[in-house]
């Protein structure tokens, strides 16, 4: 017998979550952008129901989608990230000649409709993070305590490429629990990733899948794959963009991209980091902080008074490089998940599929 | 597992056992760790990030060993953080992680020629590859240490030439002589053809600034040296030094991780790129 239970409502799973000691984050409709926010106890509990997204280049609108779907959008400009690598942290504090190691926080965090390109990402931030010759304690920490509750796209946002890049939309692995919202009737079916999402399945409301529940489940992927807006081939993209370096096409991009680094921000996979040093006025500690840096800044690559990078062409290129080859020679995968972040969220609609066919 | 706290973000307290004002608004300083005890190992050209408290951390070359087992790192005065560490004096406490990256080969010269060529304060990394070249001065053919600096008083470590000179072939050269100066004038290249150089067995540690790294390896090159036998020490913005901050990237490498140390075979493509 399959595991997958029918859920009609995510109430009980909320509170479930809450009850094993997890604040529970999901989608919610705040500033007219659908952000990963805590869902808090009260008449407002739970994901926001009903709103569509229409994402395209430089470009991001809600709208009433006319169904009351809770997971009816895509992605929107958070990603998991935010959790296992927070945009800011503190390292430690020094005073009177100690060192002081400042703890790491690590709450035990319930994310609710993290995506297949989320989940591909948090693969990616793994090699990154752990895999290498200097594993992150801290990431590791934060990552054990996050339990993830995907969801199956059912609607892929207009800037989304995950299915070109084997990344989505059906998640495959990396959750705990993952959901697809159906209709007629409304309900979520849900299919445990393992032993913790069996364990909390078990103890909901829900009544077993039948063979019509996964067979609607699977035209939902199916649907959402042939739907996507996007498409990059990953076909010896490595190998060209190396042999691209001295393309004209870096500077043309220059001259749109404003260098602004949302791109770098949205981005569920860029790691690149920079470090902040105060005193405190009262009694002298020194504190030492960790923050989001992005290959845009011109003061990245700041060197004996002047970047090396001062062009945004140059920027570009790094960027774009990185993330479809360089990455792959560092960390033996490719630095995107085709989420379509960046393509949305770039104030210049610089789109990435466009400019890497422009480089082949 | 807790985090191994010499490879992380968090530095050891080490203290200032020694100042030494160096010429070129330069200051070595001997750091051990305050805990008491040696420095970890170090090979000739890695390096330490060194953290001025509430001030910044900068990426510092050792030059050496001190008696009490504490390193040598010799900084130059340039901005905020090097401008703290060369203001610390004796017992203060800074912190200290490493040491990183790839280191020069000195068993890959044995046998041959050797030319060890810096430029202004590319000799502090420099400076432990003469003495292990000497250390072991058997094992080596020719050797000669080339030395460049803008001007006069940017010749670093200035009593030890005369004590290498007595192993081995030590020239100095500046760009800009003062009336002090009466020897020779002009780039750390033009002392190549002076040093009887065999191509065919000759061995290059070149550290300097770019143009001088670039220039040095080109002018070898072209005398026959292969690029696999010239190794650089390269020079990034490097905020981690353990491949996390992002920042040292030169195409597919991490310069704090992949080096600082590369032959030029690995990275002469990529430094011919501009804005890399
Ligand atoms: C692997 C490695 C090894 C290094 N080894 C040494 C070493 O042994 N000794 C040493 O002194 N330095 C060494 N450096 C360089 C050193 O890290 C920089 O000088 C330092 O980061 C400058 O930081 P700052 O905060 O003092 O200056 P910043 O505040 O970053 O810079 C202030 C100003 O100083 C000037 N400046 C900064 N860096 C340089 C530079 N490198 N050359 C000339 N002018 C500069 C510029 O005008 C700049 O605007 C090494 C760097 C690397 C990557
Ligand atoms: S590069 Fe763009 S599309 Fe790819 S993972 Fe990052 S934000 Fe998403
Ligand atoms: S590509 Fe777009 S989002 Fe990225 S830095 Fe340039 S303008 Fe900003
Ligand atoms: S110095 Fe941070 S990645 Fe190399």
């Amino acid at each position: 017998m399959s595991p997958a239970v029918v859920l009609d409502s995510l109430g009980p799973l909320i509170g479930a979550l809450r009850a094993s000691g997890h604040t529970v984050v999901g989608p919610v409709a705040r500033d007219g952008v659908i952000r990963l926010t805590e869902l808090v106890p009260g008449p407002d509990d739970g994901p926001t129901a009903g709103r569509a997204d229409e994402q395209a280049p430089g470009s991001y609108r809600l709208r009433d989608d006319g169904r009351g779907l809770v997971f009816g959008h895509a992605a929107g400009p958070d990603s998991i990230k935010r959790w296992t690598h927070p945009p800011r942290s503190e390292l430690f504090r020094m005073r009177g000649g100690v060192v002081e190691r400042t703890p790491v926080e690590a709450p035990k965090v319930a994310l609710l409709g993290v995506r297949a390109c989320d989940l591909a990402a948090l693969a990616v931030q793994d090699r990154v993070f752990l895999g290498g010759r200097h594993p992150d304690e801290a990431y590791r920490a934060r990552r054990e305590a996050l339990f993830l509750v995907a969801v199956n796209c059912a609607v892929p946002g207009g800037t989304c490429f995950c299915a070109s890049l084997g990344t989505g939309p059906r998640v495959t692995s990396g959750h705990d629990v993952v959901l697809t919202e159906l209709t007629g009737p409304h309900r979520f079916l849900a299919e445990p990733g393992g032993e913790r999402g069996a364990a909390l399945l078990a103890g909901l409301p829900s009544r077993p899948a039948t063979a019509a529940d996964l067979e609607a489940a699977r035209e939902v992927s199916e649907r959402a794959a042939r739907r996507m807006g996007r498409r990059v081939d990953p076909d010896g993209v490595k190998e060209r963009l190396a042999a691209r370096r001295d393309s004209p096409v870096w500077d043309e991009i220059g001259s749109r991209c404003l260098t602004c680094a949302n791109c770098t921000m949205v981005c569920p996979t860029c790691f690149c980091v920079t470090v902040e040093d105060g005193t405190g006025l009262a009694d002298g500690t020194a504190v030492r902080t960790e923050r989001w840096d992005s290959c845009f800044a011109l003061e990245f690559t700041e060197l004996g008074g002047a970047p090396v990078r001062s062009s945004g062409g140059a920027r570009y290129r790094q960027w774009l490089s990185h993330k479809f080859s360089t990455w792959a020679d560092q960390f033996g995968t490719l630095g995107c998940v085709g989420c379509g972040r960046c393509v949305t969220w770039c104030p210049a609609g610089i789109d990435l599929t466009e400019e890497l066919e422009r480089l082949r | 597992m807790t985090p191994d706290p010499i490879q992380d973000m968090v530095p050891e307290p080490y203290r200032v056992r020694a100042r030494r004002p160096d010429r070129g608004e330069a200051v070595t300083l001997t750091l051990e760790p305050a805990g008491g005890g040696a420095a970890p190992p170090f090979r000739p050209g890695q390096f330490t990030m060194i953290y001025a408290p509430g001030v910044g951390e900068i990426p510092v070359s050792i030059s050496g060993r001190a008696r009490h087992g504490g390193y040598l790192q010799t900084v130059r005065d340039v901005g905020a953080v090097s401008h703290a560490l060369c203001r610390a004096g004796r017992g203060d406490v800074v912190g200290v992680r490493g040491p990183f990256g790839t280191s020069w080969d000195l068993a890959a010269a044995e046998g041959m020629d050797v030319i060890v060529a810096a430029g202004g304060l590319g000799l502090a990394p420099l400076r432990p590859v003469i003495r292990g070249l000497l250390a072991a001065r058997a094992r080596y053919r020719r050797i000669a240490v080339l030395v460049g600096a803008r001007d006069p008083g940017g010749l670093i470590y200035p009593r030890e030439p005369a004590r290498w000179a007595r192993h081995c072939d030590v020239r100095l050269t500046v760009d800009r002589p003062d009336r002090t100066w009466s020897g020779h004038t002009g780039l750390v290249t033009t002392l190549l053809d002076t040093v009887g150089l065999a191509p065919e067995r000759t061995y290059a540690y070149v550290c300097g600034p770019e143009v001088m790294m670039r220039a040095t390896a080109g002018e070898l090159l072209r005398r026959g040296v292969p690029a696999g036998r010239i190794a650089l020490s390269l020079e990034r913005n490097m905020k981690c030094g353990i491949g996390r901050c992002g920042h040292c990237q030169l195409g597919p490498l991490f310069t704090c991780l992949d080096g600082p140390v590369l032959s030029y075979a690995e990275v002469a493509a990529l430094l011919e790129v501009s804005e890399l």
